[in-house]
């Protein structure tokens, strides 16, 4: 039994990588610039940080898909993510449920302009690091005495969509040193160790298999600057750590859950791991 | 589960029957729903663009885009979904070109058919295959 | 009524007489299927849009049926001709009986 499971796990990894397709449509794609409405530029592909040793190039998932995919993220009439975005402004001004609202605090989503860029980061009150979504659970809980929204809840992905959406355009900068390091460290471990039933890492797909073929699938470089993201696949946005989970699965492990320690973590190297990329989401994906 | 040589067997025979008996299923659909558009009349060639992707990443949202000068209305079916019916775009007197984008779901590789009923009462047809992608990540 | 419905227009505010001009349409809406299944194998009824109407004071633009094989957030991107100045009217019909609406003024000049 044990055995047979192996070797079914062996053969199906070894099996799972192909050489890059031969297709052209996506040869263009990799070529294309990002340009949102005609006015924000996007940095779809940067040197990489110092910190990552087995790449010299980052890119942004945009580059990996389709004309078509590409295309809906090219304007927010077009791309569905932005739905979310208008529900979280106006969640933004609305009762929290003890009459305090966001806007009590801060007077327009943009004043958050660029906080995105900087999350996961180092809150000192808190003594751990704190992803966007802890934060404005902080928020919510603590200045607003409000009560927290589930962490992987549509109302919080909306709101993390917003909080994308208004530092779209700023390169991602997530500090890994000073009090940071620990769970960066922990986060790098995560990335590299083999999950599941077959075995793999993150690092077996999304570092050392870009660019080729995982059956049908043009697999990316598993940047995370375009979260949440729109996917065409359930038609609508997915939160980082949904995603996260999504991948564990897919290697048949029993996963982390969104909002847990060893996800912060590996939040937190996935993003450092795109410093220099833009805030691009609420992004359009497959 | 463990199933033997001749339960696998007969499970691969069972799946190549039925590849050939559900397309004959979907084909008497959509031949009922193209008849339902045209009256039985005969479908020629002409002025009749559509497009579509050749691959889609995910089947589940696909742009399509039709443009027909001379129409006054353009059916769209999707031979290989379990319902073909996509849509009918009714073009009216305010119409400025007779195109029209949306984006549908296709339940598998197939055929997107647009079915044109032109002012003169003739019908035009256009076809367009779209491989749709099963991916290595449900995610 | 199904819940968060909302539609999205864009259409310029401004043409020259006899302009034809782009017209694009988002309403949220899941557009179920009715071929799905909820996790106990139960079918899940369909619940769509199910015809979508664009008229320029009151002459139709464009009027589609559509069916379960639109994607969920149904999308037009159509054209309209601008004789004179008026309205943009779009009307989304629903499977349960809502009506949904939205219009847009266009100024020729």
């Amino acid at each position: 039994m044990s055995k047979s499971v192996w070797l079914g796990g062996c053969a199906a990894a070894a099996l799972m990588f192909c050489a890059p397709a031969i297709v052209t449509a996506q040869d263009d794609a990799a070529d294309r610039e990002l340009v949102i409405n005609g006015e924000i530029e996007i940095v779809t592909e940067a040197d990489a940080p110092a910190h990552l040793e087995n790449m010299s190039t980052i890119r942004s998932g945009w580059t990996f898909r389709s004309p078509e995919t590409q295309t809906m993220q090219m304007d927010d009439f077009d791309n569905p993510g932005t739905l979310g975005v208008e529900a979280a402004r106006e969640a933004f001004s609305a009762d929290l449920g003890n009459g305090e609202s966001c806007a009590g605090c801060h007077e327009s989503p943009e004043e958050l302009a660029g906080v995105r860029a900087v999350y996961p980061k180092w809150d000192a009150d808190a003594g751990a690091v704190q992803t966007i979504e802890m934060q404005i659970n902080e928020c919510i809980t603590e200045r607003a005495g409000a009560e927290a929204w589930g962490y992987d809840s549509g109302e919080m992905i909306d709101m993390s969509a917003l909080m994308s959406f208004v530092s779209r355009g700023e390169a991602v900068n997530v500090a890994i040193d000073g009090p940071a390091a620990e769970t960066w460290e922990k986060g790098k471990e995560i990335y590299y160790t083999r999950y599941g039933q077959l075995e793999l890492s993150c690092a077996n797909c999304h570092e050392d298999n870009y660019d080729n073929m995982i059956r049908a699938d043009h697999l990316s470089q598993g940047q995370i600057n375009g979260f949440p993201t729109y996917r065409l696949k359930n038609a609508k946005l997915n939160s980082v750590q949904g995603r996260f989970k999504g991948c564990v699965r897919d290697t048949r492990a029993e996963t982390f859950s969104p909002g847990s320690p060893e996800f912060v973590a590996l939040e937190l190297y996935v993003a450092s791991r795109g410093n220099g990329l833009s805030v691009e989401g609420p992004a359009v994906r497959n | 589960m463990t199933l033997s040589r001749r339960e696998t067997l007969a499970l691969g025979l069972g799946a190549f029957a039925a590849s050939f008996v559900l397309p004959k299923i979907a084909t008497a659909a959509t031949e009922d729903a193209i008849a339902a558009f045209t009256g039985g009349a005969e479908l020629g060639q002409g002025d009749l663009t559509l497009t579509a992707p050749e691959i889609a990443e995910n089947g589940n949202t696909v742009p399509i885009e039709i443009d027909a000068p001379g129409a006054e209305s353009v059916l769209i079916l999707a031979a290989g979904n379990p319902n073909p019916d996509v849509a009918t775009f009714n073009f009216g007197p305010m119409a400025g070109a007779h195109t029209a984008s949306t984006r549908i779901r296709l339940a598998g590789t197939q055929d997107v058919i647009a079915i044109a009923k032109m002012s003169d009462g003739s019908f035009v047809e256009a076809r367009q295959e779209v491989k749709v992608t099963i991916g290595g990540c449900g995610g | 009524m199904a819940e968060n419905v909302k539609p999205r227009v864009r259409v310029p505010s401004s043409a020259s007489a006899g302009e034809v001009v782009t017209i694009k349409t988002l309403i949220s809406h899941q557009m179920e299927s009715g071929q799905r299944k909820d996790s106990e194998g139960n079918t899940i009824p369909r619940s769509i849009i199910n015809r979508f109407v664009a008229e320029f004071n009151g002459e139709t633009v464009v009027d589609v049926k559509m069916e379960p094989a639109i994607s969920t957030n149904p999308y037009f991107e159509f054209q309209a001709k601008i004789p004179e100045s008026g309205t943009m009217s779009f009307t989304w019909y629903d499977d349960d009986g809502s009506v949904y609406e939205d219009s847009q003024e266009i100024t020729v000049g």
